[in-house]
């Protein structure tokens, strides 16, 4: 799986409980009820784990976690290679 | 609409007058009640409650409730005292030490807390959990950090992990719940209405625990601005010794204000910044009037906004789905 297919594929199946259809790569997930702040820590301890990083302090900005796209430029910005199977 | 710095303030006369009567109102008609019980902090928001009714209802139909436990501040007894004598209120004290020991509480909260930092001794450390501002207008998101103060006043802070952030929240929040039990033990053996104190800032920002303090039959001032419950608080008349102390939460063995632990700015800010969005004023004109960035009042909109979204089910009943 690719960067967002990984993201995708977390964030469906334990925070929409399987409901793909309501997640594409724009989907604002802050503005659609999707993620919270709560949401947020879960979505970073998730990327840390499973992509092998350090999330800075300051990376945790709105524009980092908006969407799908977001946080695949985010991590393209950290030069994450996908490890994820 | 002409937007200044003295938009926020309502006619306090007026507005004591209107919420005077509606409280009335509500308790005789809608609830059926005799009187009131309030829960008293030594805080401006159950001062304001507790004048309000004492206005409503007379003094001998109101009930105040003090329910410190460990980690509160002395201070906040004492000058709930205060405000109850000065308002010739009858007040109970009721210390909820050994109920939230019972449910745990400190235990748990402890727990999690030496997960992050292992030398954590709640004996001798003291701690508290706060949001980082974000006064460089980055659009951070609202994140928690754990901070502990060791007996030479050493501070080290750390971002909190999901499971250690959530226990800790869960924990602490026997505290307020187990309040509102006692303040409905006390409502209830009285025929007495619970009148609950929190300000728009709370209710709208998810500042409060659901079923904790945001459990009341009736919520009169849900709707004021803290700048306005100054206001108010002035007007009727609540001792300067409480007026003039910094909001606490008076939640963890830290001293905590409720600006480092939620909103992240003053509420003189804070407040015109909101009242401005809410009536449609541009931000530019926000920025101009109130004398700071526009690009810290475009955060703080997205900032409330956020907060406001993502609290949304602090503030529903529970579905039917019938």
């Amino acid at each position: 799986m690719n960067t967002i297919e990984t993201l995708k594929k977390f964030i469906v199946d334990n925070f929409l409980f399987g409901q793909s259809g309501k997640l594409n790569e724009n989907t604002h997930l802050f503005e659609k009820g999707i993620v919270d702040s709560t949401g947020v820590l879960e979505l970073a301890s998730f990327i840390e784990e499973n992509f092998n990083i350090k999330i800075n302090d300051e990376e945790l900005v709105l524009d980092n976690f908006s969407s799908l796209n977001a946080m695949d430029k985010f991590l393209q910005s950290k030069n994450i290679q996908v490890t994820s199977n | 609409m002409n937007f200044t710095m003295d938009s926020i303030y309502l006619n306090a006369n007026v507005e004591t007058e209107r919420l005077v009567a509606a409280l009335k109102d509500t308790v005789a008609f809608k609830l059926k009640k005799r009187g009131a019980v309030v829960g008293v902090s030594g805080g401006i928001d159950s001062s304001i409650v507790l004048a309000l009714c004492a206005k409503t209802f007379g003094p001998d139909k109101v009930l105040a409730i003090m329910m410190p436990e460990r980690d509160s501040s002395p201070e906040s007894k004492e000058l709930a005292t205060l405000l109850c004598e000065k308002f010739k209120v009858p007040y109970i004290l009721e210390d909820i030490t050994d109920a939230v020991h019972g449910f745990g509480c400190y235990a748990r909260r402890d727990e999690a807390v030496k997960r992050v930092f292992p030398e954590y001794d709640p004996k001798t450390y003291k701690m508290k959990i706060v949001l980082k501002d974000d006064k460089e207008a980055k659009g951070k998101l609202n994140l928690f950090y754990l901070t502990i103060i060791a007996p030479d006043g050493t501070v080290k802070s750390q971002r909190l992990p999901l499971a250690e952030y959530l226990q800790i929240v869960a924990a602490s929040n026997f505290k307020q719940r187990s309040r509102t039990n006692m303040l409905y033990y006390h409502a209830e053996a009285k025929n007495y209405a619970v009148i609950g104190t929190g300000n728009k800032n709370e209710h709208e920002q998810g500042f409060f625990v659901k079923y904790g303090d945001g459990g009341a039959d009736v919520k009169p001032i849900a709707h004021l601005f803290k700048t306005q419950v100054f206001q108010l608080a002035e007007f009727l008349g609540v001792p300067e010794e409480i007026r003039k102390r910094t909001p606490t939460t008076d939640t963890y063995s830290a001293e905590q204000t409720q600006e480092e632990f939620f909103y992240k700015m003053p509420f003189e800010v804070m407040d015109r910044i909101w009242d401005g969005w809410e009536k449609g004023v541009a931000s530019d004109v926000i920025a101009k009037v109130i004398n700071v960035p526009q690009a810290q009042v475009d955060v703080t909109i997205n900032d409330i906004r956020q907060k406001i979204q993502t609290t949304e089910y602090l503030r529903q009943e529970p579905f039917s789905l019938g």
